[in-house]
């Protein structure tokens, strides 16, 4: 066990190289407790959100959700998050742990008349399935006739007297489901899913897998990848930014990014033969010169190599560049891939 | 957890199996399940010197890079080669197969300062 976040989170439980391959292959339980679960209500709401948020909330129908940043003034990365629409004027936002009270501050920093907001953690839990069995898992718990959501949308549904609210999302880069329910339920529910989902080789998982797999996937890591002083430009997520809003916190900051060119981009690499794991924080060479450091990197249980991402000068940053990670004093050859580095079957 | 008798202990999980005027080192069945998977190993070259409690080599789970120390003074005599294409040994059979490195000793006394299993067995708890 360890903190994260001011919760004590498992690292593991059977190893992480085995839960990976459970979630690659079968189908994976992580407890997602720890992350923030808000809960803005009133009218306006959606037009407030859109102020403070990269992504076009206005796009959103009832039940659907997307990936989004809440950003600094200076265009600077405070949360990456999932927003939902969860009513005409009701939405949730699934929050990083660690970054619940800053959210929270800046977003109150913020106020707007007669929207509510209220983080409902921890009276609400969650728990992400994640796999290419949690169709079948999902039947099995729910009924055979039920329609699960359709990516990125969620919906209310209830087994065994508990009204649980399933997401069809995840951070794994496999089929997967988060799924939200109150604390009191959380016991019950866990093993509920955990004895139905047995037949399906279901397994508990920990941080270590949850990292490894989001990591092949070139999810980004908040307070690895992204940070204050990173803006979703260079993180390469633009795509989850609406330029075209005509205000947002830190709009004007992207702007110029885009006018000028982001200084630094963040790549994904892989090591070109074997060797020690690239770490975050070890330097990312090109042609002899610093080019940057990494910040999240591992051994990719699926493709049992050095895996990586790290922010490298805008010169160095094309998909193909040879670069060379410094680990103990000595230099091993890495290339820059495209994201992201591992592509499921499906 | 496994803790066999017959050998030594560090307080930073090292084994020691005394072999004569030489030591055999790896890490403990209670280390190797905390670290996880082992997928690489650095491993001392033969001929360095070792200072007690300085670290020698490194071993990296898919989790995080740990050093390994060495218990005692002295010099690297031999190095467990087969690591390098199988790191998961010291997973697998951390007291047997999965050992790192030997070492000659400077001074045989120095191995009263390290702990009897019994008393590794009351730290890892």
């Amino acid at each position: 066990m360890v903190p994260f976040g001011g919760w004590l989170m498992p690292v593991q439980y059977t190893g992480i190289v085995d839960e990976h391959k459970g979630v690659r292959n079968a189908v994976g339980m992580f407890d997602i407790s720890h992350m923030g679960q808000f809960v803005v209500s009133g009218n306006g709401t959606r037009d407030w959100l859109n102020t403070m948020l990269t992504n076009n909330v206005a796009k959103l129908d009832v039940g659907q959700g997307q990936y989004t940043f809440l950003l600094n003034d200076d265009g600077g990365v405070i949360d990456d998050l999932i927003v939902y629409r969860t009513g005409d004027a009701e939405f949730l936002l699934v929050v990083n742990a660690a970054k619940v009270d800053e959210d929270l501050a800046w977003l109150e920093q913020h106020p707007a008349n007669g929207i509510a907001l209220r983080n409902r953690r921890p009276n609400f839990g969650g728990v992400a399935i994640q796999g290419p069995r949690v169709v079948d898992l999902f039947h099995e718990l729910l009924g055979h006739d039920v329609e699960l959501p359709a990516r990125n949308c969620i919906r209310d549904f209830v087994t065994e007297n508990m009204t649980v609210t399933i997401a069809r999302t995840g951070y794994t880069g496999e089929d997967g489901v988060e799924v939200f329910f109150r604390a009191e339920d959380a016991a019950k529910l866990w093993n509920l899913i955990l004895e139905r989902g047995k037949k399906f080789g279901a397994k508990p998982c920990g941080l270590g897998a949850r990292d490894t797999l989001r990591l092949e996937m070139c999810y980004p890591l908040n307070g690895s990848d992204l940070s204050a002083e990173r803006n979703p430009i260079e993180a390469g997520l633009v795509f989850f930014v609406d330029l075209e809003k005509r205000e947002f916190t830190g709009r004007d900051k992207l702007l110029e990014t885009k006018t000028i060119g982001a200084r630094e981009r963040l790549v994904a690499f892989k090591m070109n033969g074997k060797g020690p794991p690239p770490r975050p924080h070890y330097a990312l060479f090109s042609n002899g010169n610093q080019v940057g450091e990494i910040t999240s990197g591992t051994l990719s249980p699926s493709l049992n190599i050095g895996i990586g991402m790290g922010y490298v000068s805008a010169a160095s940053a094309k998909i193909g560049t040879p670069l060379e990670v410094e680990i103990r004093g000595q230099k091993f050859p890495a290339t820059i891939e495209k994201k992201p580095l591992y592509k499921n079957q499906s | 957890m496994n803790v066999p008798d017959d050998l030594l202990y560090t307080k930073s999980h090292e084994w020691i199996r005394r072999e004569g005027e030489n030591i055999r080192v790896g890490i403990t069945d209670h280390a190797q399940a905390e670290l996880t998977d082992v997928v690489f190993v650095e491993l001392p070259k033969v001929g360095t010197p070792a200072e007690a409690q300085a670290p020698i080599a490194v071993v990296e789970s898919v989790k995080a890079a740990s050093d390994i120390y060495a218990p005692v003074k002295g010099t690297v005599v031999e190095a467990n080669d087969a690591l390098t294409n199988n790191p998961a040994l010291i997973n697998t059979d951390p007291f047997g197969k999965g050992w790192i490195f030997a070492l000659k000793i400077d001074n045989a006394d120095d191995l009263k300062n390290l702990q009897s299993a019994q008393a590794y067995k009351d730290q890892i708890g």
